[in-house]
């Protein structure tokens, strides 16, 4: 595709040590690399505790791995690292090696700001855990270290709304020439939407645990000390929020999956109005608490101007997200229909993990219906891995899809596939018990001491499972990445013959992106530039 | 193969005026979030009989005195470098170098007056972070915008420096700076109104 090297060196990064230009290398395909390496090294930690947590809920009267205090720092750590440590690296690496590709710019906007943002994540992620280790976390006995603890999530935080910051000004600012907002590729555009997403709800957060914070180490007096640090910020690992974190990735969804199929997506107008919808579940940030249904009174229309006064912030931070969802799955639904895909592990990872969004957004509706009792139950647990399993399924599939244009070389496609299914299974084992234990009222937040009617060793034994399982195929997945990296088929510029600009430049691509200024006349430039002379770059 | 020189950088469309603009939005989440808790707050106390006032709530402790003369300046202060940072860039869009300078060295003049208010009323106040929750809250809120105002002092000094480093080509810094303060200007408005008026 591309006949010209367009691989010129740039700020004599040559001239420094690999290890230099890694630590300093303000280049958004740096910074991305960075975050996704680390992301997978969080997902590790997080799904090993993950197994740690739900093995130690198998005999709940018996057998016991942790002592109390441990087993609750452990159950906090596992969410932080796979939220916080996990689903945010993976997504915005993605977000920040491909954006600016997707919108034809020479790089990102503020990319030391970026770069920047990369540190303070990592530094407050990694004092978080230190806090954890020390017993500081949600309900932790150590003062110092909860104090620790909250000042390292103001600091990872203030490193999401870095990169955040970034990515928004970068698809307001640095769009080729003719690509208007509603013309930038769908992944370019829900990384728009997902990033002011995060720069109207991160501060949310920021300004509680500064609160928190300040409360703890001076007064404890009016937030319940370190037994209401989940109370307060309990909200941002917990639905809706993880769906805010999500969609980018719906994004992949929608650019991926037509071309995989060789065809166009239908309604992308209405593609984009449904990642809109599920941003509405930023809106939990401002409610800073769960929204549920009480749906008071007998029959249908007794107290029906309470009940609809009820079912208003219900729809919008429950149903409207869940809309949004099932737009994106329409979209993909249609573009299926319309020929006959290539089945690849891009394409699976999509439809698979979005799926799985889907049902971890259906069954918190659910959650939230207070009629349903399941309030202060696990099944909260399995909305939370089904929308988080999903989320890195499909972050699993990003990689797949955009890794050979991060790194160059493609990531073993037959190796790939049946781990999309695997992790598919891995999530329906994780999640479903859980929720059907969280109708035999199985606690939330206890890890033993618990008992109730039915087979309460066997949900928590599958769920151990379907951890271990999601364990060994995050495994074998990094496994295929660090193969492809080191040794991988060299995958050239347009592997997946693709429509948007991020494939008409070489793989990886330079410093600079491009060595020509494209100008945009459609939502498909590259499809255009093949149509009409077959040379790009 | 050949090594081709990069393409020229396309020009960024306002990068930094933009990227101003919504880091005074996440600015707003923010502050707005904090005085929403302090709302929250104010209203779960319980009422009690004020000799002046009447029936209030117990929010803010009665031996708590609001230093009401610099906390009305303070906010006439952001009023004024307002002003000052729109003079600003009425300057630097004419080329007048001199009047941008003495604009930008106004408003940094003013903002640290600004600065100095807050200082003087966390000292009249007296208050100590440990007596309480109004008390941890009053700092942490106050505390957070007073991170805001050096970022915006800071600002201030790289937008003088910049542009005036560059000749007179860099408007949009100083626009964009004015859009800080102006956000600024808003947020403690607000904060003034919820803190230091309502109580």
């Amino acid at each position: 595709m591309t006949s010209i090297d367009t691989h010129h060196a740039v700020d004599g990064a040559a001239s420094q040590p690999a290890v230099a230009t890694w630590l300093t290398s303000a280049d958004h395909k740096h910074v991305g690399r960075l975050f996704i390496g680390s992301g997978l090294v969080g997902l590790l930690g997080g799904l090993v505790l993950a197994v740690l947590v739900a093995v130690e809920r198998i005999d709940a009267e018996g057998f016991q791995l942790l002592d109390e205090s441990t087993a609750s720092q452990v159950l906090a750590a596992a969410r932080l690292l796979l939220t916080f440590g996990a689903v945010v690296p993976l997504v915005l690496g993605m977000v920040v090696a491909i954006v600016p590709l997707q919108l034809g710019a020479r790089s990102i906007s503020f990319p030391r700001l970026a770069a920047t943002g990369f540190w303070f994540w990592l530094t407050g992620l990694g004092l978080a855990v230190a806090s954890i280790i020390g017993n500081g976390g949600p309900g932790g006995g150590e003062a110092e270290m909860v104090d620790l603890y909250l000042a390292a999530l103001v600091v990872l935080a203030l490193g999401g709304l870095m990169v955040a910051g970034s990515v928004a000004t970068t698809a307001l600012t640095s769009r080729a020439p003719g690509m208007g907002l509603l013309r930038a590729p769908l992944f370019a555009w829900s990384s728009f939407v997902g990033s002011v997403a995060l720069l109207l709800s991160l501060p949310v957060f920021i300004g509680t645990n500064v609160y928190l914070y300040v409360d703890h180490r001076y007064a404890r007096a009016g937030f319940g000390g370190n037994m209401g640090v989940n109370h307060w910020i309990g909200w941002s690992l917990s639905q809706p929020f993880t769906y805010v974190l999500a969609i980018p990735l719906l994004g992949f969804v929608l650019d991926a999956i037509p071309v995989m199929n060789r065809s166009r997506l239908p309604q992308r107008a209405a593609a984009n109005v449904a990642v809109g919808l599920v941003a509405v579940g930023l809106l939990a940030a401002t409610t800073q608490s769960a929204v549920t249904l009480p749906w008071e009174g007998d029959g249908f229309f007794s107290g029906l101007g309470t009940k609809i006064a009820d079912l208003l912030p219900f729809a919008l931070l429950n149903l409207v997200p869940l809309l949004g969802l099932l737009g994106v799955l329409g979209g993909v639904a249609l573009t299926l229909k319309s020929a006959k895909p290539r089945v690849a592990s891009p394409l699976v990872f999509a439809v698979l993990g979005l799926l799985t969004i889907l049902l971890g957004a259906a069954s918190n509706v659910v959650y939230a219906v207070q009629d349903a009792g399941l309030a202060g139950t696990i099944f909260e647990a399995g909305s939370y891995v089904a929308v988080t399993f999903g989320t890195v399924t499909l972050a699993f599939g990003a990689i797949a899809y955009w890794g050979p244009k991060v790194w160059g070389r493609r990531v073993p496609d037959k190796a790939a596939l049946p781990l999309a299914l695997l992790a598919f299974v891995a999530t329906a084992l994780g999640s479903l018990p859980y929720m059907v234990a969280g109708f035999a009222d199985q606690p939330a937040g206890v890890l033993d001491g618990f008992s109730y009617g039915g087979p309460q060793e066997l949900w928590n034994a599958l769920t151990a499972i379907g951890f271990v399982l999601m364990l060994l195929v995050s495994l074998a997945f990094i496994g295929l990445i660090a193969k492809s990296f080191t040794g991988g088929e060299v995958a050239g510029d347009d592997p997946w013959d693709g429509t948007t600009l991020e494939w008409a430049t070489s793989s990886p691509p330079p410093a600079d992106n491009f060595s020509e200024v494209i100008v945009v006349g459609s939502e498909y430039p590259l499809a255009d530039m093949k149509n009409s002379s077959g040379k790009v770059g | 193969m050949l090594a081709l020189p990069p393409a020229p950088q396309q020009a960024p469309k306002r990068q930094l005026f933009v990227g101003t603009a919504l880091a005074s939005a996440a600015g707003t989440m923010l502050l707005g979030g904090m005085l929403a808790v302090w709302l929250q707050f104010r209203a779960d106390a319980p009422y009690r009989e004020s000799a002046r006032r009447g029936l209030i709530k117990d929010w803010m402790p009665e031996k708590i005195v609001v230093p009401e003369v610099a906390a009305n300046m303070m906010l006439i202060a952001f009023f004024v470098v307002c002003i000052m940072a729109q003079w600003a860039v009425w300057s630097a869009k004419r080329g007048d170098r001199t009047h941008t300078a003495m604009a930008l060295g106004m408003s940094a003049l003013i903002g640290l007056a600004a600065l100095n208010s807050q200082v003087f009323i966390w000292t009249q106040m007296g208050v100590v972070a440990r007596d309480g929750a109004f008390h941890s809250m009053f700092y942490a809120v106050t505390g957070a915008f007073m991170v805001l105002l050096v970022a915006g002092l800071v600002y201030t000094a790289v937008a003088a420096f910049r542009y005036l480093g560059r000749g007179t080509s860099d408007v949009q810094i100083v626009s964009a700076h004015a859009l800080y303060w102006y956000f600024l200007t808003a947020a403690f408005s607000a904060l003034w109104f919820v803190v230091y008026v309502q109580k």
